[in-house]
């Protein structure tokens, strides 16, 4: 497969021989790294949306009723719709493509050290269904009724009928939205795995592979496994809002309890899909900055292994109170805390990869660094619900909010900025600007835990979620508990304005950032040996070959600290 | 065993709001226990990573080591805090089986019955009139008040109309989804006397923020007297009533892009 898949990038090679237009070159390219760029901007743009819908409902909730600055005041419908979207947007159409497409099609093919995905032209169709869905979505919050207000989770009936949703057509084309980003994502990870098997580099063997390729490849391995469901559900959900059929409809014999069995049987590994990649980056990034080889290489990557085979089997955690089976619960509980062993193994190989370091503190690495301190009270709070006899009482209330934002942050926006800061002089070939990156770190870290400490505590104290005024509850109105609600709130719009210092600094850094060689960072892997930024075809004429694992940093005997896995052993 | 427990306690969610329900405190101590579990290998684990960062930070002529963490010895490093992380999983998972039993599966026999109706958007609520028995004549209905007696061992049963609701009341520590088309019964014993909230706490449309209600705990002297001041099954106008009050917020203007 390998040598069909070469001859025919060979082919693609042949045409972009001559000058290239604009639109072919960076629109309708087959080039994985400009695909890398498409699915990497287009993820930021979404994610400056997800987070202006954040703005809006939490000043809501800081200061109900009042009019807010670029918005205006906030009807309940709205406010349910920017909710809803809001976590839409930022898990499908932000954590997915950075993460996984982005990365993946930058970095898969330099790192293993081919010259393209096996499978161009469908890594193309992938951005293109992606950037469709992306538009149907926004599309959705400007049809007559509004966008779809139901919760990101779409549980029906609500979310079957327009008489109980009230968006006749933001519902569907919600849905539609969904159901086209897991197509694109579909093809884009069929596309990794191939690529993965049967491009590398000669002598690269399956544990000399970066182990963010990996993670890339075992994500895409379970996106695809939990996938099936959630679209054969999707398909019924649309049928029941479009056709008037019952698949979730009580009365005429459906069950809505079947949705979120469908839903969370993809929903939970979903988790698992983002966040395995966002792990590799740090991985990846910590070796590089600590000068030290991967604590337990093999062990991480079967954690990961371990990790995605017991995620089909903890889905119904979200759905403890929700009219289950009660006895259900106790295969659940213990799975889910089981589950907590693989990603503590990760987190403390990460953590013990730092022993007799040399850590620098680039920004790149305080953003990795970062990640692991906030995963690691992201993933402990999750104990709290995993628990069923806690969860009782925890369910959906912002105790919920607060911890899967210590996992999803860490994840979408954290473990992406460390990505940035770290591959953007391989990117364009120029660097960051470290002082306005160290700037923009503080100033995204401290808010962050600004927002979301007080919503732990004001989750154990009896809030719910999707409430959007709490001044209607007696319980919740005091004036202590506004008081956190406005805090986390500032918090918020603190840390929104300091990544306007990131995009500037993003900007200004393309133009006038200081150029650089093929690997300002000393690092081993094969992206490092490409020219920065590497050329159509990756590496030129002489593709690497690799002698050796990814992480041989501070090997003993040898002058430099690290040993690319490209150079020659020395003839002995 | 719950009450024994709990004079050891921190008591982080009383600290909060107050135990109205007797197995109140089974949540409570087990959230305590998870605390002081998680809260231990959390903060350990976080000062380990402190400390690293700083033992290791970078200094000029100093090289980093070559750990491949491969060896036996170094992999026990991590294997060893995970057995203790697997014991400290099943002291919880032990505790967490007791708790839910008793709250979710095990309903003790009920001394009266309640039952609860959501719908968009409003909880009506049918106690049982002067008999004490549910279902029958002279049940009493309120819309978005539930009454009870402090002390009584309360069964409810949970429906919904239209939509996914979850009945929740903090002051409790309980919560259950309604789904429509079925009936879910569980049960309360109010132990304190006061008035708190009730939430909905699974969207259920436009007006989910404000489906709220209040729980009214009374002696059963009060009780009777607001049973008596009550004709039967007259929630018909209240209900419609509250419905086209949530209705007029649910109104406002759409204002979405």
């Amino acid at each position: 497969m390998a040598e069909v898949a070469h001859a025919d990038v060979a082919h693609d090679d042949h045409h972009d021989h001559h000058e290239q237009s604009f639109w072919s070159k960076y629109v309708f390219s087959t080039d994985h790294k400009i695909i890398g760029f498409q699915y990497m901007f287009t993820g930021m743009a979404m994610a400056l949306i997800g987070g202006y819908f954040a703005y809006v409902f939490r000043m809501q909730l800081a200061f109900p009723g009042s009019s807010i600055p670029f918005w205006g005041t906030l009807s309940p419908a709205a406010y349910n719709s920017l909710v809803t979207n809001h976590g839409t947007i930022m898990i499908f159409w932000v954590a997915m493509p950075v993460l996984i497409a982005a990365m993946g099609n930058f970095l898969i093919p330099l790192m293993i050290g081919c010259d393209d995905m096996v499978f161009p032209r469908i890594n193309r169709l992938s951005y293109q269904i992606f950037l469709i869905s992306a538009i149907v979505l926004i599309i959705s919050f400007f049809v007559p009724g509004g966008g779809f207000g139901g919760a990101w989770t779409s549980y029906p009936p609500l979310s079957a009928k327009a008489e109980y949703n009230s968006t006749p057509f933001g519902a569907p084309l919600w849905l539609i939205a969904v159901t086209l980003e897991i197509v694109a994502f579909l093809l884009g990870g069929i596309n990794f795995i191939t690529t993965v098997m049967n491009a590398r580099a000669k002598g690269m063997k399956l544990y000399d592979i970066p182990i963010i390729v990996w993670m890339i490849v075992i994500a895409s391995i379970l996106f695809m496994c939990s996938v099936g469901p959630l679209v054969a559900g999707a398909v019924m959900l649309l049928f029941d809002q479009t056709l008037g059929t019952a698949f979730f409809d009580p009365v005429a014999g459906g069950d809505p309890v079947l949705w979120q069995h469908l839903f969370w049987f993809f929903g939970h590994p979903e988790v698992y899909v983002v966040l395995l990649p966002a792990m590799g980056i740090v991985g990846e990034i910590t070796c590089t900055f600590a000068r030290k080889k991967l604590f337990g290489y093999k062990l991480v990557l079967y954690s990961s292994v371990g990790l995605g085979i017991l995620s089909f089997f903890v889905w119904a955690h979200h759905q403890f109170i929700s009219g289950v089976d009660p006895r259900a619960t106790y295969l659940f509980t213990t799975t889910t805390l089981l589950i907590s062993i693989p990603v503590a193994i990760m987190i403390f190989a990460f953590i013990a990869t730092l022993y007799g370091g040399s850590i620098r503190f680039t920004t790149a690495m305080l953003f990795g660094l970062a990640f692991t301190g906030e995963f690691l009270l992201g993933g402990v709070t999750g104990i709290w619900l995993g628990s069923s006899g806690t969860d009782i009482y925890l369910h959906d209330t912002y105790f919920v909010l607060a911890h899967f934002h210590y996992t999803f942050v860490p994840i979408a926006i954290i473990a992406p900025f460390a990505a940035i800061y770290y591959w953007f002089p391989k990117m364009f070939g120029r660097m960051m600007n470290e002082t306005w990156g160290k700037i923009h770190f503080w100033g995204t870290i401290i808010p962050f835990n600004g927002i979301f400490i007080p919503l732990f505590i004001l989750g154990a104290g009896g809030q719910h979620r999707r409430i959007y005024n709490f001044q209607n509850y007696p319980d919740l109105a005091g004036v202590d508990m506004q008081d956190m609600r406005v805090f986390a709130t500032l918090s918020l719009v603190v840390m929104l304005m300091f990544q306007i210092v990131f995009i500037v600094n993003f900007i200004v850094s393309l133009k006038r950032g200081k150029k650089v060689g093929k690997n300002p960072w000393k690092a081993n892997t094969l992206e490092w040996v490409a020219p920065s930024p590497p050329p159509h075809g990756n590496f030129g004429d002489t593709m690497p070959e690799v002698y050796r694992g990814p992480y041989e940093y501070s090997v003993e005997g040898r002058e430099e600290d690290y040993w690319p896995q490209n150079e020659k052993p020395a003839e002995s | 065993m719950f009450d024994f427990l709990d004079r050891f306690m921190p008591g982080f969610l009383e600290m909060l709001l107050p135990r109205a329900s007797e197995y109140a405190i089974e949540i409570d101590v087990l959230f305590d226990v998870i605390t002081i579990l998680v809260g231990f290998w959390f903060f350990l684990v976080l000062g380990y990573f402190f400390y690293l960062i700083f033992r290791y930070r970078h200094r000029p002529g100093q090289k980093a080591e070559y750990v491949t963490g491969e060896t036996h010895k170094q992999k026990q490093a991590i294997e060893i805090p995970h057995l203790l992380i697997l014991a400290c999983d099943i002291a919880i998972i032990v505790p967490t089986f007791v708790v839910w039993y008793n709250i979710k599966i095990d309903i003790p026999p009920p001394e009266e019955e309640v039952r609860i109706v959501s719908q968009q958007w409003a909880w009506t609520f049918y106690h049982a009139g002067q008999d004490g028995v549910l279902g029958t004549d002279d049940d009493v209905a309120s819309v978005n008040e539930l009454r009870l007696k402090k002390n009584v061992q309360y069964t409810y049963h949970l429906e919904s109309k239209d939509v996914m609701h979850s009945f929740s009341i903090p002051v409790f520590r309980l919560k259950q989804d309604a789904v429509p088309g079925r009936v879910i019964s569980g049960h309360f014993k109010p132990i304190m006397e006061g008035e708190w909230d009730v939430q909905c706490a699974e969207m259920c449309g436009v007006a989910h923020g404000i489906m709220g209600a209040r729980v009214i705990i009374e002696s059963e002297e009060e009780h009777n007297a607001w049973l008596a001041a009550k004709t039967p099954e007259q929630a018909g106008d209240n209900l419609v009533a509250a419905i086209e009050e949530t209705l007029s917020v649910a109104k406002e203007d759409r204002n979405n892009g």
